[in-house]
């Protein structure tokens, strides 16, 4: 009968065969890599394969490269400017587009504050490639700037996101009871409506941060040369095979990503 | 009374007069206002440039890179065709022609392994307690929003001739040399599947989550088996959720640049690179741009039938 | 404040105000040409059913939407067009709307701040107006740790630390439970006797209005049907509306068949009519509506002497009252509510035939 295959299970209407161990594999083949590149980053020996006991010395190695902390900081600096520059933008942005009455045009804004999100990277580096190379050309700037200003406009609907969530959740009375009690727009905005939108902004300000010092294509394509980050410095490291070394810088950014968008959910949630 | 609030502002008292259309034509003004510098940042560095490279496409290439402006077909003729340089014979580009396929299979491919892995783990999280089920989304998350280069690299080290599943299995007896699995199609297309798995798992998710288990109960109700209800009943309901999160995979499987490059080891290009190699060593502008554009309309057809998707589970 | 509110000031004067929502698809006209005087340290309701255009109403008055057309004027000053933050106007919003961010004292001191006043000033001031809604204690509290009475005390603290001269109150205490409400309902009358400032209190619930207001407007689609005192409101109803509205009416047709100085006389039918002093209203049409409350009629069984005669239909016994349902010879019904006095109880079975005493001087002509 029907009933006596599973005569030793308690019927349950989301049981379905095999589904949980195949989570359970999925997460396992998601988590696998990456721990084990965490813990080759503590080996001791040079082969990335075989165990030969704990160590720092990977990570002092790449600590100790000039050339690593170069791009680490130029990786910093990008990823500080843009994601501040780009959080500021959406923060205003948003104020601009949520808790509106529709106006024309709104759909357009929407379009282009999302544009990063729908065309493949590649595409957008190759536009920035191509406009970058004739400001260049008459300008004979080779700066910094080109990079930063790629990073904060991919960075912004990354930073609007969150912002945009978290303002759309406020209730509008909040500020009419501060006008209704003396306060003008300014300061409605500096004692009300900033204070209660800044998990928000903290938020997008992480996720924007993560973002940018994570980017490898658009900054391959717009950088100039002697302007590796940190991620196109290690793509470039690739030629020689991966090093201990590479695992180990891996495994410190890693890190750093990890604590950003933990900090990115909590805000998120509170 | 004396201290009234009257008195404090009645210096500021003028009489502003307006109507609600003046009013609300203000509000719209200062609304544009706050947006302008996002947008001006946006189109300088994001949406204007698109502009740009469709014009480069009709363009002709310089010797060193960039472009001559003068008007040519090139760029897009060199997308499918290429010409032979000693008899000017026109042919079909066999390698650009294999480059797109591979590109369209590999992007397949992978939607269709992490739509297998993907649906699983959704209905897993989808039926934890509402307690757990934040966690686990987390976990799902978290590898999402860490750097695409490094996971790469993780799964590389992994699959490599010397990485842990060939030492494993050399160690343990079951094969003599090792499988080479890095520097393949195989492993460009697992290592997409790894990456954008997360794309896959949230809106199958959403979906699951919205699922009425009621009508389940009703299937098992009218004698119905585990598969039947599966294949009949949960996998028509989610199919809004199997779309957008195939679509959400393929997008990027499609436009890839990282992940062939690292993994395909310069020998199995995908478009993404096809691409940049006219940037670089291919010094081809127009093509590079005509190719952009190509995977451009390519995107937003997808992102289209993608938006229709929505619209109809929202009705 | 023993001179007749009708002395006083005018504190806030709606003159002809009209306000229209206009969207791409749809515009309400949320105020009809509103002319309203709310007089100095007057507790004046706002009563109206869900839409009726009550909170709008108040809105213009504090700013937050301003008139299609007309003016809005305090003590005088036209301030139609004024921003909120410069008017002398404070609101208790109706889920009190406290910033979460802030504690209790600085949700209080929030508005004294904004007007600069000097610190301490600020101090005295919410210690007294947290002592004036007994919350002296809990004034270092987050807004989130105090339960929903507590709020609405810190809300109606916030709105007078400004000492605002009119004070905005939007069914500030529907979302309290019924307890709460009436102790509520003491508290605010209290406080307005003490501040001595100008309430202006909306509400949709009659009862409320009726106990606690010095006068009431009774508004109805964005038209104000009446303004009055609460006892004129309920005994002299102009407008249908306003007598079903308020308490519970029997509604006569009759036709004015006589009409001098000091009577009119409607005709209920060829066999009733009754006479009642004029003055009330001067009527040109021949058709009219009378309204009686169900208190105000008695029954006889001796029908003859009885205005209206009919059968019990139905009796319902409530302790202090009864109410009996007649079925006239008309065809209507007729309710009578009927006091029960030890020793003096009445008795009218069902299906006997009776009589409506009518009292023409608590009968009203309604206008149409
Ligand atoms: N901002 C607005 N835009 C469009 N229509 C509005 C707006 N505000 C109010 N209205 C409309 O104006 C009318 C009066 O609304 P109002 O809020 O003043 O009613 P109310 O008497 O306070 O009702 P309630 O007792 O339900 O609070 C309603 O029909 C409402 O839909
Ligand atoms: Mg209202």
């Amino acid at each position: 009968m029907l009933v006596a295959k599973n005569r030793n299970r308690e019927f349950s209407v989301r049981y379905l065969p095999g589904f949980s161990s195949m989570a359970i594999l999925c997460f396992v083949l998601l988590y696998a890599p990456i721990v084990a590149l965490v813990i080759y980053s503590f080996n001791s020996g040079t082969n990335i394969a075989l165990w030969e006991g704990f160590s720092l010395q990977w990570y002092v190695v790449a600590w100790e490269n000039e050339l690593v902390q170069e791009v680490t900081f130029r990786s910093l600096i990008v990823a500080s400017i843009a994601s501040v520059t780009a959080t500021t933008l959406a923060t205003m942005a948003a104020l601009g587009t949520t808790r509106t009455r529709n106006y024309r045009g709104q759909m357009v804004i929407y379009a282009v504050i999302n544009q990063p999100l729908m065309v493949p990277e590649i595409v957008t580096g190759v536009a920035l490639l191509i406009f970058f190379a004739i400001i260049k050309a008459a300008t004979g700037y080779h700066g910094l700037t080109y990079l930063v200003a790629a990073h904060t406009a991919f960075c912004i609907p990354f930073a609007y996101m969150p912002i945009r969530a978290r303002l759309e959740g406020m209730d509008g009375i909040l500020e009419t009871a501060a006008q209704d009690l003396y306060a003008t727009p300014v300061q409605t905005l500096r004692r009300i409506t900033l204070p209660l939108l800044w998990p928000g902004i903290l938020a997008g300000l992480m996720l924007a941060f993560v973002i940018s010092l994570d980017d490898v294509v658009i900054t391959e394509l717009v950088k100039s040369a002697g302007q590796d980050t940190l991620p196109t410095y290690m793509l470039g490291q690739l030629r020689r095979g991966i090093t201990p070394e590479v695992n180990a810088i891996s495994s410190a950014l890693l890190g750093v990503s990890v604590l950003l968008v933990s900090i990115f959910f909590i805000l998120r949630t509170r | 009374m004396s201290n009234s609030a009257a008195e404090v502002r009645s210096s500021n008292r003028g009489l502003h007069e307006h109507s609600e259309v003046a009013r609300r034509k203000k509000e719209v003004r200062n609304n544009l206002l706050l947006c302008t510098p996002a947008l001006i940042v946006l189109i300088l560095a994001a949406a204007g440039p698109l502009l740009i490279v469709l014009i480069y496409t009709f363009l002709k290439a310089g010797p060193y890179g960039g472009v001559i402006w003068e008007w040519s077909w090139d760029g897009w003729f060199q997308v499918f065709l290429k010409k032979d340089i000693f008899d000017d014979t026109v042919s079909i580009a066999d390698a650009h022609i294999s480059i797109f396929w591979r590109s369209v299979k590999l992007s397949v491919q992978s939607t269709l392994t992490a739509l297998i892995l993907g649906f699983p783990t959704a209905y897993f999280i989808a039926t934890r307690s509402p307690n757990t089920r934040n966690l686990w989304l987390f976990l799902i998350t978290i590898p999402f929003w860490t750097n695409l280069l490094i996971r790469t690299f993780a799964i590389m080290q992994v699959i490599r001739d010397q990485g842990i599943i060939n030492t494993l299995l050399i160690n343990f007896g079951f094969i003599e040399t090792p499988i080479e699995m890095l520097y393949t199609e195989f492993s460009i297309m697992l290592g997409m599947a790894y990456v954008y798995l997360p794309l896959m798992v949230l809106p199958l998710y959403a979906s699951i989550e919205k699922l009425d288990f009621r009508l389940i109960e009703a299937a098992y109700d009218l004698y119905a088996t585990r598969i039947f209800v599966l294949w009949r009943i949960i996998i028509p309901l989610v199919k809004p959720g199997i779309i957008a999160g195939s679509i959400l995979v393929f997008i990027p499987s499609l436009g890839a640049y990282v992940t062939p490059r690292v993994l395909g080891g310069g020998k199995n290009l995908m478009l993404g690179n096809l691409i940049e190699l006219q940037f670089g060593q291919g010094r081809n502008w127009p093509l590079g741009a005509a190719l952009s554009i190509t995977l451009l309309v390519i995107v937003m057809v997808s992102l289209l039938v993608y938006v229709q998707n929505l619209q109809r589970k929202s009705d | 404040m023993s001179d007749p509110i009708s002395q006083r000031q005018i504190a806030v004067e709606i003159d002809s105000a009209t306000k229209i929502f206009e969207s791409e698809t749809s515009s309400v006209t949320a105020l009809d040409n509103v002319s309203l005087k709310i007089r100095e340290n007057e507790f004046f309701t706002l009563l109206g059913p869900s839409g009726c255009g009550k909170t709008t109403l108040l809105r213009l008055i504090a700013g937050f939407e301003h008139p299609t057309s007309g003016r809005i004027r305090l003590y005088q000053e036209d301030i139609t067009f004024l921003p909120p933050y410069t008017r002398p106007v404070n609101t208790v919003f109706q889920n009190y709307a406290l910033f979460p961010h802030m504690t209790v004292r600085q949700n209080v001191s929030f508005g004294l701040e904004m007007l600069k006043r000097p610190k301490g000033e600020i101090e005295k001031t919410v210690d007294e107006v947290l002592n004036l809604v007994r919350m002296e204690e809990l004034g270092d509290r987050q807004t989130s740790d105090i339960s929903g009475g507590q709020q609405q005390r810190v809300a109606l603290a916030r709105a007078l630390a400004p000492k605002p001269k009119v004070l905005l109150l939007d069914e500030s205490l529907s979302a309290l439970d019924y307890k709460l409400r009436q102790d509520m309902q003491i508290e605010l009358k209290r406080l307005q006797h003490e501040t001595g400032i100008t309430f202006v209190f909306v509400t949709h619930d009659q009862e409320e209005a009726l106990t606690m207001s010095d006068r009431m407007a009774v508004i109805n689609e964005g038209r104000v049907l009446q303004v009055g005192t609460p006892s004129e409101i309920y005994n002299f109803p102009t407008e249908r509306f306003v007598a079903e509205f308020i308490g519970d009416s029997n509604f006569l047709e009759g036709q004015i068949t006589e009409q001098n100085e000091t009577h009119v006389r409607v005709q209920f039918s060829p066999a009733s009519a009754v006479e009642l002093p004029s003055g009330q209203t001067l009527l040109s049409a021949k058709k009219v509506t009378v309204a009686v409350r169900p208190e105000q009629a008695t029954l006889t069984s001796a029908t003859e002497q009885a205005t209206l005669q009919g059968v019990v239909k139905s009796m319902v016994y409530f302790g202090t009252h009864t109410h009996y349902v007649v079925e006239l010879d008309s065809g209507d019904e007729f309710t009578v509510h009927l006091q029960n006095i030890r020793g003096h109880e009445l008795h009218y079975e069902n299906g006997s035939r009776i009589g409506v005493m009518l009292d023409p001087a608590a009968m009203q002509i309604l206008k149409d």
